[in-house]
């Protein structure tokens, strides 16, 4: 058969439906080496080499040191231990890979080695790791004990006061460090004052950047209102780097000039960049990265941003993209870097895609578990929408209580949150005053305290933000300006938070590999937190009360909180105790078994109707048919298939209904087996008043002898036993402790129809 | 390894940095500086941690500690792509020289070089 012709036929039923998943929405591409469109291993990446000449590095990768790009010459020039390269370009690649994985190899093996190698060296072992063993080696190898997290803080309106509240809002779920931008770059003086004021207002030692052009970046860093840097990216080709209108030697320039004010600073690098630009020339993503982190280590920076940053869903679209990106990570730690990583762009439209590719980070932990998780919404990120966001915070604090991990966050409370968002508004309405910056309403602090995000400010003055942008940038004010203006606008405990962090710059100890602040101002890094791990029983595990953090997230409920939410006397009230029950004998009786809970400690089902309601609907179904109903209280049981045998035989008619307290019910006969009844309605959550007036016409018409079309259970598609079976085993036992074994009991019920 | 230095560029060591000194005009931005010294104490740190790298870039940081912050970012921007000739780079690494920079100085001779080669200067 030739092409077929014409437009494709419409695909069948099952395909349309699985062409509509978010899923689909996502790019994947085809392997293609020319374009660099691979993750690892394309036939241009260069096999490794290292040939030295009177301790000099004549030869590496394949390539002579007469034809060396500017990459390879500071490489060689700069970043290989020549002690020890002869040793490490000797070691077998599998020996090495399997080195990763041994508890018996600690992690300065590791790195004394990996010194040594060469970009495709290093390259090779990680190639062969499988998923599971660049998690295990990522959790021995990172340079951080205590891992942490990092959080975007910016809006699309630039407004100060939003984000100081958000920069506040993510110190409180124990981000430690805050990365801000600007849709506008004029505005970054502004947004690094703001995110810099917020960040002081929600927790001590909190780290701040703001990411824009380097030399602007830079002198923000200088003048005291950023506390690091991080965008200063790095390139695995010549062409692409000079492109980014950097070298390998301005880039160590810049690095050095961050150090000579005392400010920390990571590079930025990441697979799938040099395929994007369109310079990868045939290059694998991997090897690329290789020459990325070999030049990272080489010019002296503490840390790499990497794992895909703006190209992460470039090496998404390929085959075993997204295990290249944690093997970056994994290859920083390896040169004896913090790793920030990645898990900073949104990569995929899906869900699960996008759950997949970060849970493996979190698993194993990191310096930096996200270089970017979006603390505001999708729509206020300036950087683009994160992998995560805010939408995904409680996502997140679940996750990793799921898995008993720390992943940097923890729960705010929804007071405290109130309480620091005004705050934080307020101090930066007072600072921007205080300054001559702009003048700023109580009106706009509320709005801004209560916002979800930048849309819920209505119209704001962008052009004030530009402003007082223009003002800070020209008026030559520093960190220790706003520092004095915090004191005297009533804020010590802030003043105090920023002259700390601008005093951390004298001993420069947060210059160090890896290095955070906790809130009580240490530093924690390579130096004075050395990741231990060597197998299990040993690393890092959550202290009690970092464990406590984790696990108390704000939904978390107890047997007693759900007793307290089911205490309602009034409803009680409708219920007492008429004698003991007795067997009925007019024909026409149906008995309605209740569980024990009912009229005592239980007063709503789970579809939230009261028990009285779900009672009056049944009462109601049977009167419809002509029955007389009888109410018995079973005190033995909290079966409810039990409960209703009960009731059948106690009934004059041979039909009881069930009901528990929760909601379940169920019709029952006297003839019939516990376990056997005629019909259930089991799934409490979507049983409605409709469903129990149907409940007490069909015990009705069985009581008659009839024979009625039997109820379906409402059909739904949600998690309804993710969101109901916690409170299910609590109203059990609430249940258990009022089955006394008591003889069953004929109830009188005051109702309203 | 060399002693863990306090103190601040002006002198003054970090326990007498206070709120109320600050308010009052007595400390500057000198006063929250690193010192040269600082910074090459972080470098043994650093070497003795298993990255030689880093500590050279702080001894690179230590010689620009001392220079100002138009100056640091001049040279920045001096060894960016294509603004400089190997000769006007190699006047700036003598002025640094000259400066009391030696390790700035052959950095920059360094990149002078290799610029040249390929085809990174003016």
């Amino acid at each position: 058969m030739g092409e077929a012709q014409g437009p494709r036929p419409r695909p069948i039923g099952r395909v349309r439906f699985m062409d509509a998943q978010r899923v689909n929405l996502d790019g994947f591409a085809a392997e293609n080496t020319d374009l660099g469109m691979v993750a690892y291993d394309s036939p241009a990446d260069p096999a490794p080499s290292l040939v030295l000449r009177e301790g000099r590095v004549v030869e590496m990768d394949g390539r002579a040191e007469a034809d060396f790009d500017s990459i390879d010459e500071f490489v060689a020039r700069h970043g290989l231990d020549l002690d020890v390269a002869e040793e490490a370009m000797a070691v077998d690649d599998l020996t090495y890979a399997r080195m990763l994985v041994d508890p018996a190899v600690p992690r300065a093996e590791l790195v004394r080695l990996a010194a040594g190698m060469t970009p495709a060296k290093l390259a090779a072992p990680l190639a062969l790791l499988r998923p599971v063993e660049l998690m295990v080696a990522m959790t021995k190898v990172r340079a951080r004990r205590t891992p942490s997290n990092q959080a975007h803080v910016t809006n699309r309106l630039d407004d100060p006061l939003l984000l100081a509240a958000d920069a506040a809002t993510a110190a409180a779920f124990g981000f430690r460090e805050l990365e801000t931008t600007v849709p506008v770059l004029n505005d970054a003086p502004s947004n690094a004052l703001a995110v810099t004021l917020g960040s002081v207002v929600g927790a001590a030692g909190v780290l701040v950047q703001c990411s824009v052009e380097e030399a602007l970046e830079l002198e923000l860093g200088m003048r005291g209102f950023v506390s690091y840097a991080e965008t200063v990216s790095l390139y695995g080709t010549h062409e692409v780097f000079v492109d980014g209108d950097d070298t390998p030697w301005s880039k160590a320039l810049l690095a050095s000039a961050y150090a000579s004010r005392g400010v920390k600073m990571r590079v930025t690098s990441g697979g799938g960049a040099e395929a994007l630009m369109g310079g990868a020339q045939g290059h694998s993503m991997f090897y690329l990265e290789a020459r990325c982190v070999a030049l990272a280590r080489a010019i002296g920076a503490q840390g790499v941003q990497n794992g895909g940053i703006d190209s992460a869903s470039v090496a998404a679209s390929v085959p075993k993209g997204v295990r290249s990106l944690t093997a970056e990570n994994l290859m920083v730690m390896l040169r004896n870097l913090e790793s920030c990583s990645g898990n900073d762009a949104l990569m995929s439209e899906s869900d699960m895609r996008r759950t997949a590719r970060t849970l493996p980070t979190l698993l194993a932990g990191s310096d930096f578990i996200c270089s970017g998780f979006g603390s505001i919404q999708r729509f206020d990120n300036m950087f683009g929408p994160s992998n995560l966001n805010a939408e995904d915070i409680d996502d997140y604090l679940a996750i990793q209580r799921d898995w008993g991990v720390d992943g940097g966050l923890r729960t705010a409370d929804a007071d405290d949150l109130e309480r620091i968002r005004r705050r934080a508004a307020q101090v930066a309405r007072d600072v921007y005053a205080w300054f001559g910056l702009a003048d700023f309403g109580d009106e706009q602090v509320e709005l801004a305290v209560d916002a979800a995000g930048s849309k819920d400010l209505g119209t704001t003055d962008t052009l004030a933000v530009l402003n007082a942008a223009l003002t800070i940038k020209t008026s030559g004010m520093t960190g220790l300006d706003v520092v004095s203006a915090l004191e005297q606008c009533g804020y010590p405990d802030e003043a105090r938070r920023l002259l700390d962090m601008l005093a951390a710059r004298v001993s420069g100890d947060y210059l160090q590999t890896a290095a955070i602040f906790d809130e009580s101002m240490n530093v924690l890094s390579l130096v004075t937190d050395p990741n231990d791990y060597l197998g299990p029983g040993t690393g890092y595990d959550p202290t009690p009360e970092r464990q406590a953090e984790i696990d108390a997230i704000r939904q978390e409920r107890s047997v007693d909180d759900l007793r307290r939410a089911q205490d309602d006397p009034a409803e009680f009230a409708r219920f007492s105790v008429v004698e003991e029950a007795t067997v009925g004998t007019h024909a026409g009786e149906v008995v309605v078994g209740l569980s024990p809970a009912v009229g005592r400690a239980i007063s709503r089902t789970l579809s939230g109707l009261s028990v009285s309601e779900a009672l009056a609907e049944i009462l109601a179904g049977l009167e419809e048919e002509g029955c007389t109903a009888r109410l018995v209280r079973v005190n033995d049981s909290i079966d409810l298939g039990s409960i209703g045998l009960k009731a059948a035989r106690l009934a004059g008619s041979g039909i009881g209904i069930g009901l528990q307290a929760k909601g379940t019910a169920l019709i029952h006969r006297r003839d019939l087996p516990p376990l056997a009844n005629l019909e259930l309605y089991s799934v409490a959550p979507t049983i409605g008043r409709a469903d129990y007036r149907l409940l007490g016409v069909n015990a009705g018409r069985h009581a008659k002898g009839a024979t009625p079309d039997p109820a379906r259970n409402p059909y739904s598609d949600e998690a309804i036993e993710a969101r109901y079976h916690t409170r299910v085993v609590a109203l059990v036992a609430i249940e258990r402790t009022l089955a006394t074994g008591a003889p069953p009991e004929e109830l009188a019920w005051k109702g309203e129809r | 390894m060399s002693p863990e230095p306090r103190r601040a560029w002006s002198g003054r060591d970090s326990s007498e940095l206070t709120v109320e000194g600050v308010v009052e005009g007595r400390l500057g931005p000198d006063d929250i500086r690193i010192s040269p010294d600082t910074l090459r104490h972080q470098a043994d740190v650093a070497r003795a941690h298993g990255n030689p790298q880093l500590a050279a870039n702080f001894e690179r940081a230590a010689e620009l500690a001392a220079f100002d912050e138009a100056d640091v970012l001049a040279l920045y921007e001096l060894l960016r792509p294509g603004r400089a000739t190997g000769a006007e780079l190699r006047a700036r690494a003598d002025a640094l020289d000259a400066r009391s920079a030696p390790i700035c100085a052959a950095f920059v001779r360094e990149a002078a070089t290799v610029y040249e080669r390929t085809g990174l200067t003016a």
